[in-house]
């Protein structure tokens, strides 16, 4: 493999997808997912798949539309609001859901991507998400001991990447793609537009390249967003269909 | 109940000052940045990775500029994006001035429960936890009762709690209640409400500061 140049088809990517893999997916509510690779993801038949994510999209929108399959088996994220059907699988027991707050699931996957071992804080101590924590006592303090996340794969979108895997990102599709991008054994990068090296500005650069295994060619959005539906409150309907 | 939303986040709106750093929650606090006088200089912090977003855009927006509910926003002059890790960041340190989030419930010594009805509803935790763990200033916005009828500013939170003794402020279609030391207090009673309605829909106890209020004058 050439790590200068690492973009690929979306048929080389398929088969880095495994039955039961742990999967680091980007994205918040579905912006900054990649579509392209969550269509992948579906094509390649995998299932029993372990999520960690922020959210679980919605049922149309970026990693629900994997959930909706029913070929997850376990979630760890910090939201699953706005895809009423992960709920329905998870009170059937179809789907087993460990919440984490928010900036507490980024630090753990943070942590699982550049070598830390946990994180130790007392946000969410004395409520259920505490319970069957190890509990570390410093100086008199008590602290909830916050394991690390790493993925078998991570699945990543950019704007812009060069080819050896420098990107950037587009506003607010970046929320937590640079954490992702650092904790897969395996990265894997959906860019809107690959360069050739040197044509992005170092100083722009969010993710160095180190991180990134393969780049693919974004398809892009071919989802409608919630605020693009007439009727929102129709959220388990497929709004295409 | 539209209308019942957009009053109670007109008032929520009136909270903010100039020079503040705020983050919406989602559901009615993001009803906000559309209600709040455009006069008012603030920063809304957003936990996607947002520093300085504003009104819904009234063309073309764009579906990689949302807030946290996955709303298009704008982004206003001095506004900077980065990744959620460093909006977290911002959030535990204490950097934030204020938080306004929806609840379920609220007690009456400030105990929030605002992300799970075990066996019924699960929206899940999101960022709740850190907003309250380390914003100064923390508002609750809901309706004043459950669908049922059920009061939702209760003696002692029924649902399993987001964070402790974090409320600082609770506004409702019927009222605004003010909490200082562990102790609920009656600030505000909205149009078309009655301390009567207020006393008949609150589980909780409180002293009437708008009494106290009249009888110092």
């Amino acid at each position: 493999m050439d790590i200068f140049n690492k973009v690929v088809d979306y048929e080389v990517v398929k088969k880095l997808f495994f039955d039961e893999m742990k999967l680091l997916y980007s994205g918040f509510g579905g912006v900054g997912t990649p579509p392209s690779l969550i269509d992948c993801l579906i094509e390649s038949g995998v299932k029993e798949v372990n999520l960690i994510g922020n959210d679980a999209g919605f049922p149309w929108i970026g990693i629900g539309k994997f959930i909706v399959l029913k070929r997850a088996k376990s979630l760890i994220a910090s939201h699953i609001g706005s895809n009423p059907i992960a709920g329905e699988l998870m009170h059937e027991g179809k789907l087993k859901v460990e919440f984490s707050p928010q900036g507490i699931l980024n630090e753990r996957i943070r942590a699982g991507g550049v070598g830390l071992n946990g994180i130790l804080t007392d946000v969410g101590k004395g409520t259920i998400l505490a319970e069957n924590k190890t509990v570390v006592k410093i100086d008199n303090k008590e602290f909830l001991f916050e394991s690390p996340l790493t993925g078998d794969v991570g699945i990543v979108h950019a704007a812009k990447a060069d080819t050896f895997g420098n990107l950037t990102f587009n506003k607010t599709a970046r929320n937590n793609n640079p954490i992702i991008a650092m904790a897969g054994k395996t990265t894997i990068v959906e860019a809107d537009e690959i360069v050739a090296m040197g044509q992005l500005d170092p100083e722009e650069v969010v993710v160095p390249g180190i991180y990134v295994n393969y780049l693919v060619p974004s398809g892009g959005i071919n989802w409608k967003w919630i605020w693009e539906i007439p009727d929102k409150r129709s959220q388990k309907e497929h709004p295409l269909k | 109940m539209g209308d019942t939303r957009q009053k109670i986040a007109k008032r929520a709106s009136l909270e903010i000052a100039d020079g503040m750093i705020v983050n919406l929650g989602i559901g009615i606090p993001s009803l906000i940045p559309d209600l709040l006088d455009s006069s008012t200089k603030v920063l809304f912090q957003s936990e996607n990775g947002i520093l300085g977003f504003g009104p819904t855009p009234k063309e073309n927006p764009d579906g990689a500029l949302g807030n946290a509910a996955g709303y298009p926003v704008s982004i206003v002059d001095g506004g900077s994006y980065f990744d959620s890790a460093i909006a977290f960041g911002m959030i535990r340190s204490g950097r934030i001035d204020m938080a306004i989030l929806g609840a379920l419930q609220v007690s009456e010594n400030g105990d929030l429960a605002n992300w799970i009805v075990p066996g019924k509803r699960v929206p899940g935790v999101g960022g709740a936890m850190e907003l309250a763990y380390g914003t100064k200033n923390l508002i609750a916005l809901m309706q004043h009762c459950e669908k049922d009828g059920k009061p939702k500013i209760v003696r002692k939170c029924t649902l399993p709690i987001t964070a402790f003794n974090c409320v600082k402020k609770i506004i409702t279609e019927m009222a605004v209640f003010q909490i200082t030391e562990a102790q609920l207090s009656l600030e505000e009673i909205m149009a078309g409400y009655t301390l009567k309605d207020i006393e008949n829909h609150t589980e909780a106890e409180f002293t009437n500061s708008l009494q106290l209020k009249e009888h110092n004058q």
